[in-house]
């Protein structure tokens, strides 16, 4: 029998018997080949050896580098020793008090200042990468006319002669301004132009709020309030004071064994906020539905009538208007709605709760005075052509405004246009005169964000462009020559009459005192007739829109240049670079959407075109769109991210952040950058935990479930069971505790973590590819209606598959996620060069330099948390844009001299700040004694806002971190992933939830 | 019978000759070995073995011994070495020539014996161009535990001078071969004396004897052809040239001296030991530090506090040049550049990698090592070289063995307890408080 291998062997062909026996076909050398295209072998192997020659022999040359002293060294700085300044962060939406770390007269970090009252060494997301902003190179770097550089004197010479010729009202238009010198400054120009006014607006307004209250924010303190109803206010993402606030919710959020109590909070809102993942019990409800919502507790709380269960959110509705009657003084209602209604009858329930003094303090803030009706006027004015000049003091209005396009004609209008803001934005390219304000790390000034709490800001570094503080803009065209500083020190004299008390006020950055002007009166709704325009309101049909801000962008847009906070994903929909309409699950299958798919939406006669992400939590029938997006003329990493919603706002009674909108779906498909895409735990419990109050005040010992492994001698804890040997920590054994319960997922620690460890931005594509860089993320996980109970009745894979589909309205934990620093690193075991290994001091050491980049090692984590360096983002142009803090010489500035900028090809991950553990025991060491307990910390837990994050030397045993674990040991403290015993030096205490625990099936 | 023998005559030479070569030869390795111990373990390694072995030659007991050995590396090796004189004179010897009661005060206060007007402390100072030893705050218990160790070491070579050596340019045995036979043992020498002068005389009388024997034979007239053939017969060398067995050998040595020269300059690349480039302004460390006695941390002000130390600034040159030699072509430069607010720009000679971190605050303010130790003999230096390899395999040879400073030390008081619990036996070195772990110098 023969088997031929093909038709030729049968026809013996000679071609073919000619090579049949042999293994492999003859290869024609290349260098016979006709073909001129095709490389010829031996030439390209000649070439190349000549180029590896060459380019051996020419980097054997040594560079000449150059040490360049000071020629006059200032006294106070040394070579590569960090300088902290106290200053402040406002930029008309979040206030925070901050130091500002210096290297040789660069900032390079921001922290926040302990000593402050208001936020207590806490630090939002967006103040943690305000640094970058500095060294944006996307700032208007000179004076302007039309656009075109201008010296500084021709600028001035032409607006004081124009100014002075001025017929018309003169206005300057800004956010809301807290400094009083600004405030006196304003007022010196407008003594010497009488005709001038002062309209401040914020993008994200809340004069309603303002006209409840006699035209100031109440002084919430959420630190006192044992029952919590918010209405649409996401105060802890970023509603008004978002810091201040959480770090007052969190005091009555923390719990021991000694302390069985926690606060309960109840929040109605539309799109899942960040607040609302953090609430107990959380009602997805319309936009307009909140007005019904105002009453009802209203009608409940004031007048003593009973909550009408017939409305889907009734049941809990009366519940919390029985829990908020019941803790009378202790209850705090909040609302985030604009309409003044609506905050009349906020206003008159906190009243009648008697909550004055003790969750509504004496000090008012006054980090919102934005009023929509005199906005709307001036713009209104400015196109009827009686405005004679127009300055933006650092506003946007033609971008953040509802009204921008009639901004945007008004500008023409008017004769005599100025600009202060740092670039030639959407507003300033329209201006005839910039006037760049300097950047507020360059600059002098004070605030004021409470009544009777004062602080400062100082320059860390001369201006690094021909810029000018607005401030002594405004003085110099007033006829004032003196400098704003001079100008501030004088107005502080009542306060600071020595110059020791000015110093140590400097030097502290905040001070007590009063100094604002007290905020015009506004007149507020009455409660009855407040009452009856909102019951007298007609129905909504159609689906509604909801205007939110993201943690991450405000609605100004200003940070839309920064590219940390591009690519810092969004606490709930881990999406970044864009907004997008988040919908509801219900209304994606009717529609037949999916992810990405681009849909039109319209309302006002104006539209945008957004891809479609499905949010959990989303209230059926709405969409949810982010303000702040969509800048045009931001800058090279902020133009075109995303789309401009703030047309879509609706103009009655001040501007209301919603809308009826129609939606249309294109044939485009935009992919969204989320940097989580699983969405559920699927049950299992051993990587986060979670349990109820109820439980935890029966027996705080049963609330965590630890895992038993099975050995010889019977189930045991999986460290009873070890292949690896243990190691013995003789000096320091560093560790970190994260409780759940405090952590509400702001991500202020992933930018800490950013800007301290350079991490790369790798930009939108690279997110989707599952490549971004950082160290630190914030794993969120919605609960599931399915568990595992209905294996039986469902069967297996389709419990598996619907258990991956979150909850219509999910309940939502946080779990931060960095290296796990393991005793028993699986890393470290694989690693075939030894780039990861174990310190004495109980660290899992990464070492670039001996990196080959196999991923091994990110292969055998089971946490996921290392991370490659697929390209040189530091010099590959297709980072240029996106990581431009690593590219320019200017960018570079920013970047933490005291850690490597990673090559390509290497595996990092995060290193529980080991530069700053080193430089803590080096100090302790230069003062021959132990390092104290705080001193090292790590910049994740540094930055926290609520303190959930504990670093510290678990071999000390007096420090915070060994007193927790010992306290919670058995009771809370867990490590994830228990049963693989890989003995994280991390370690986390289970989230205690105020209300039923839906996250978990019922243990059978 | 004869004639065999005669055959056998340039093979036993040849034998001779190879026999010779060999004995050197293992001289030689033995004189490696002996070098080879006595630097690369260094000095823990000196310490230990070597000096308990010695108190019968010291006269002072191990501990003491022990002691003055991190005493010395400490204070005393960045210039004074036992058997040579390096920046001060050599040490051995030191109590013939001086008593006990001279030293102490001398090491405790030099510039005071000097003043005192001491006879021979001032021919000392004046012998040593007037340069003047630092005073050392040590006890006198310290200062003799120090002598007691210098005795012990005394005439031992050169080569077992610890950090010195280890500091030397040629550091990782690449010296080994200069100098090897100076390691071997008396005995040796004697021995390869006597062996050469017999085989000299061996060799000298086989070939009398065979010359005779040929004169003899050549007289003989009843020899056959044969026999004349292996009378007249030569050492073929061009036999010898064209062996193969040879040209092997020799090919393969060539090829192993090619290949670790290769591979040694490869190495090389990017090591820039002895780096002395033109600076701007020749600005002498010789007569600042070395001669006018300059502080280091005077000028390198933040040397104590700061991972750099700093290279002043040029406020710091006007503390004394606003005053002193004004005239000078290269001080009027730093005039220059402070008019024209233009910074002198230095050619940096220490460049460490990005990668790798450095602090000098860590080694002079806690280590407490004195800035000869990595930057060798700064004082004598009239344009500044790199003086150590600033290799991680420097950096982590000193680390092994270079003990903890850690008297008087707070942070490491449990450490060092700890230490002396579980194993006292071992000096506590840098690297056994985790020293030598990656992520102290790479992050």
């Amino acid at each position: 029998m023969k088997y031929w291998k093909g038709i030729e062997e049968l026809e013996s062909a000679p071609e073919f018997m000619q090579s049949a026996f042999a293994e492999f076909m003859p290869v024609k050398e290349s260098h016979e080949s006709k073909d001129d295209t095709s490389a010829p072998r031996r030439d390209f192997l000649k070439l190349m050896g000549f180029g590896v020659g060459a380019a051996v022999l020419a980097s054997c040359e040594t560079p000449v580098i150059k040490a360049i002293p000071y020629l006059n060294k200032p006294e106070e700085i040394d070579p590569l020793i960090s300088n902290f300044y106290a200053s402040t962060y406002f930029t008309g939406s979040d206030y925070n008090a901050v130091l500002v770390k210096a290297r040789e007269g660069r900032p390079i970090k921001l922290e926040g200042n302990p000593e402050s009252p208001i936020t207590k060494g806490g630090l939002s997301a967006r103040a943690q990468a305000a640094v970058l902003s500095l060294y944006d190179g996307g700032r208007l770097q000179h004076f302007a006319i039309k656009g075109q550089k201008a010296e500084m004197k021709q600028v001035d010479q032409e607006i004081r002669t124009k100014l002075a010729g001025t017929t018309g009202r003169i206005a300057i238009v800004s956010h809301t301004i807290i400094s009083p010198s600004t405030k006196k400054a304003i007022a010196e120009f407008a003594a010497r132009y009488p005709n001038t006014t002062h309209v401040m607006y914020d993008a994200q307004s809340a004069t309603g709020l303002l006209q409840a209250n006699g035209g100031v924010v109440p002084g919430y303190d959420f630190s006192k309030a044992n029952v919590i109803v918010s209405l649409g206010a996401d105060f802890l993402g970023t509603w008004i004071s978002p810091v201040e606030y959480a770090k007052q919710y969190v005091v009555n959020r923390k719990v021991s064994t000694n302390k069985r109590t926690m606060s309960r909070h109840f929040q109605f809102e539309t799109a899942m906020s960040l607040t609302g993942s953090n609430a107990d019990v959380r009602v997805p409800v319309k936009p307009s539905q909140q007005g019904a919502i105002a009453l009802a507790l209203y009608n409940a709380v004031v007048s003593g009538g009973s909550v009408s269960t017939s409305t889907p959110y009734g049941k809990q509705l009366a519940t919390a208007a029985a829990e908020l009657k019941a803790s009378g003084s202790a209850g705090l209602v909040v609302s985030g709605s604009n309409d003044p209604a609506v905050q009349s009858l906020v206003t008159a329930i906190n009243q009648a709760l008697g909550n004055g003094g003790t969750t509504i303090g004496t000090a008012s803030s006054n980090v919102r005075q934005g009023d929509d009706a005199r906005m709307a006027a001036l713009v209104n004015d400015m196109n009827n052509g009686s405005v004679g000049a127009v300055i933006f003091y650092n506003a946007n209005p033609v971008f953040n405004h509802p009204m921008g396009d009639k901004v945007k004609a008004g500008i023409a209008k008017v004769p005599l246009t100025i600009s202060f803001n740092d670039r030639l934005d959407e507003t300033g390219s329209l201006c005839q005169y910039s006037a760049p304000d300097n950047h507020w790390l360059e600059s002098w000034n004070d605030f004021e964000p409470k009544t009777g709490f004062l602080s400062l800001s100082q320059p860390v570094i001369t201006p690094l462009f021909t810029t000018r503080q607005a401030q002594e803009s405004l003085l110099h065209w007033a006829g004032n020559n003196t400098t704003y500083y001079r100008f501030l020190r004088a107005n502080w004299r009542g306060i600071t009459p020595t110059d020791a008390a000015w110093d140590k006020v400097v030097h502290d950055g905040v001070a007590m005192g009063t100094a604002l002007p007290a905020a015009p009166a506004m007149t507020a709704m009455s409660a009855a007739a407040a009452a009856s325009q909102l019951s007298g309101a007609a129905k909504q049909n159609g689906v509604e829109l909801a205007l939110y801000e993201k943690v991450g962008l405000s609605a100004t847009g200003c940070e839309a240049n920064n590219p940390f906070l591009q690519e810092l994903p969004d606490p709930i929909s881990k999406a970044t670079w864009g907004n997008y309409v988040a919908i509801p699950r219900a209304m994606a299958i009717t529609n037949k959407w999916e992810q990405g798919d681009v849909v039109k939406v319209t309302a006002n006669g104006h539209s945008i075109e957004l891809p479609v992400l499905i949010q959990p939590g989303q209230t059926n029938g709405t969409v949810s769109i982010a303000l702040g997006y969509g800048r045009t003329m931001a800058g090279k990493a902020g133009d075109k991210v995303g789309e401009n919603a703030a047309p879509l706002a609706l103009m009655a009674n001040g501007i209301q952040y919603m809308n009826v909108v129609t939606l249309e779906k294109t044939s485009a498909t935009s992919p969204i950058a989320q940097t989580q895409t699983h969405q559920t735990l699927m049950d299992r419990r051993p990587v986060v935990q979670e349990n109820t109050l109820a439980n935890y005040k029966k027996n705080p010992k049963e609330v965590t479930e630890y895992e038993k492994v099975s050995t010889p001698d019977g189930m045991e804890a999986p460290s009873k069971v070890s292949l690896w040997q243990d190691y013995q920590y003789n000096n320091h054994h560093w560790g970190m505790a994260v409780d759940l319960n405090s952590c509400i997922g702001c991500g202020s620690c992933v930018i800490g973590c950013q800007t301290e460890n350079n991490t790369a931005v790798v930009g939108k594509q690279q997110v989707i590819n599952r490549r971004e860089m950082h160290w630190m993320r914030i794993d969120r996980y919605y609960s599931s209606d399915t568990h595992k109970s209905d294996f039986d009745t469902k069967g297996k894979v389709a419990t598996y598959a619907a258990m991956e589909d979150p909850s219509e309205n999910p309940q939502v934990i946080f779990q931060p996620m960095m290296c796990q620093q393991c005793n028993h690193a699986p890393c470290e075991t694989v690693c075939p060069v030894l780039a990861t290994t174990h310190s004495s001091e109980g660290l899992n050491q990464m070492t670039y330099n001996r990196c080959i980049g196999t991923r091994y090692c990110a292969n055998n984590c089971p946490y996921k948390v290392r991370r490659f360096n697929w390209f040189s983002y530091y010099s590959n142009e297709k980072f240029e844009i996106v990581n431009g803090h690593m590219f320019t010489d200017l960018g570079r500035m920013v970047l933490n001299p005291d850690v490597t900028v990673r090559a390509r090809g290497v595996m990092e991950k995060c290193s529980f700040c080991v530069q700053r553990i080193q430089l803590g025991k080096l100090e302790a060491k230069k003062q021959k004694r132990r390092p104290v307990d705080g001193e090292i910390v790590t910049a994740c837990a540094q930055s926290c806002p609520t303190d959930a994050i504990v670093f510290g030397d678990m071999k000390d045993p007096k420090s915070r971190i060994s007193q927790l674990l010992r306290r919670e040991d058995g009771e809370r403290a867990f490590h994830s992933l228990d049963s693989i015993n890989v003995q994280p030096n991390v370690t986390y205490l289970t989230k205690i939830r105020n209300s039923e625990s839906e996250f978990f099936g019922q243990e059978a | 019978m004869n004639s065999i023998r005669l055959r056998s005559l340039p093979h036993l030479l040849l034998a001779l000759v190879l026999t010779f070569a060999g004995i050197q030869q293992a001289s030689a390795q033995e004189a490696a070995t002996v070098k080879k111990e006595g630097v690369t373990p260094g000095a823990t390694a000196a310490a230990t073995p070597a000096t308990v072995a010695a108190p019968a030659a010291g006269g002072g007991d191990a501990a003491a011994i022990a002691a003055g050995d991190a005493l010395f590396k400490g204070n005393c090796a960045q210039c004074h070495a036992i058997n040579e004189q390096v920046v001060g004179p050599a040490l051995g010897g030191i109590t013939k020539r001086r008593p006990i009661s001279w030293l102490l005060p001398w090491i405790k206060n030099s510039s005071k014996v000097v003043a005192s007007g001491d006879e021979y402390a001032v021919a000392l100072y004046n012998k040593f161009n007037k340069q003047q030893m630092p005073s050392f705050a040590l006890s006198d218990k310290e200062i003799t535990s120090i002598v007691a160790y210098i005795t012990s070491e005394e005439g031992k070579t050169a080569a077992v001078a610890g950090v010195t050596a280890g500091n030397a340019p040629a550091a990782d045995g690449a010296a080994a071969g200069s100098g090897a036979e100076a390691g071997a043992g008396k005995y040796m020498d004697i021995l390869l004396i006597v062996l050469v002068v017999v085989l000299i005389v061996l060799v000298v009388t086989l070939v009398i004897i065979g010359n005779l024997m040929k004169d003899v034979l050549r007289g003989r007239k009843d020899l056959d052809g044969r026999d004349i053939e292996i009378l007249e017969q030569r050492f073929d060398w061009g036999k010898f040239y064209r062996s193969p067995v040879l040209r092997g050998i020799v090919g393969v040595v060539f090829a192993l001296v090619l290949l670790y020269e290769g591979v040694q300059s490869v190495m090389a690349v990017g090591l820039n030991q002895g780096y002395q480039p033109t600076q701007p302004i020749a600005f002498s460390h010789k007569l600042h530090a070395g001669t006018n006695q300059i502080n280091c941390a005077y000028c390198h002000t933040s040397v104590y506090k700061s991972k750099s130390a700093n290279i002043p600034s040029a406020n710091i040159c006007m503390n004394c040049h606003s005053q002193i030699k004004t005239e000078s072509p290269e001080i009027k430069k730093i005039y220059r550049a402070i008019e024209r607010k233009q910074p002198i720009q230095w050619v940096r000679i220490h460049n460490l990698p990005d990668l790798a971190y450095f602090n000098h605050s860590q080694h002079t303010q806690v280590a407490g090592l004195q800035c000869q130790t990595c930057h060798g003999p700064i004082q004598n230096m009239e344009v500044v070289y790199q003086y150590s390899a600033l290799t991680m395999g420097w950096c982590i040879n000193c680390h092994r063995e270079m003990p903890l400073n850690t008297k008087d030390n707070k942070y490491y008081d449990n450490l060092v307890k700890l230490h002396d619990t579980k194993n006292a036996g071992a000096p506590f070195t840098v690297s056994s408080n985790g020293g030598t772990e990656c992520s102290k110098c790479h992050y």
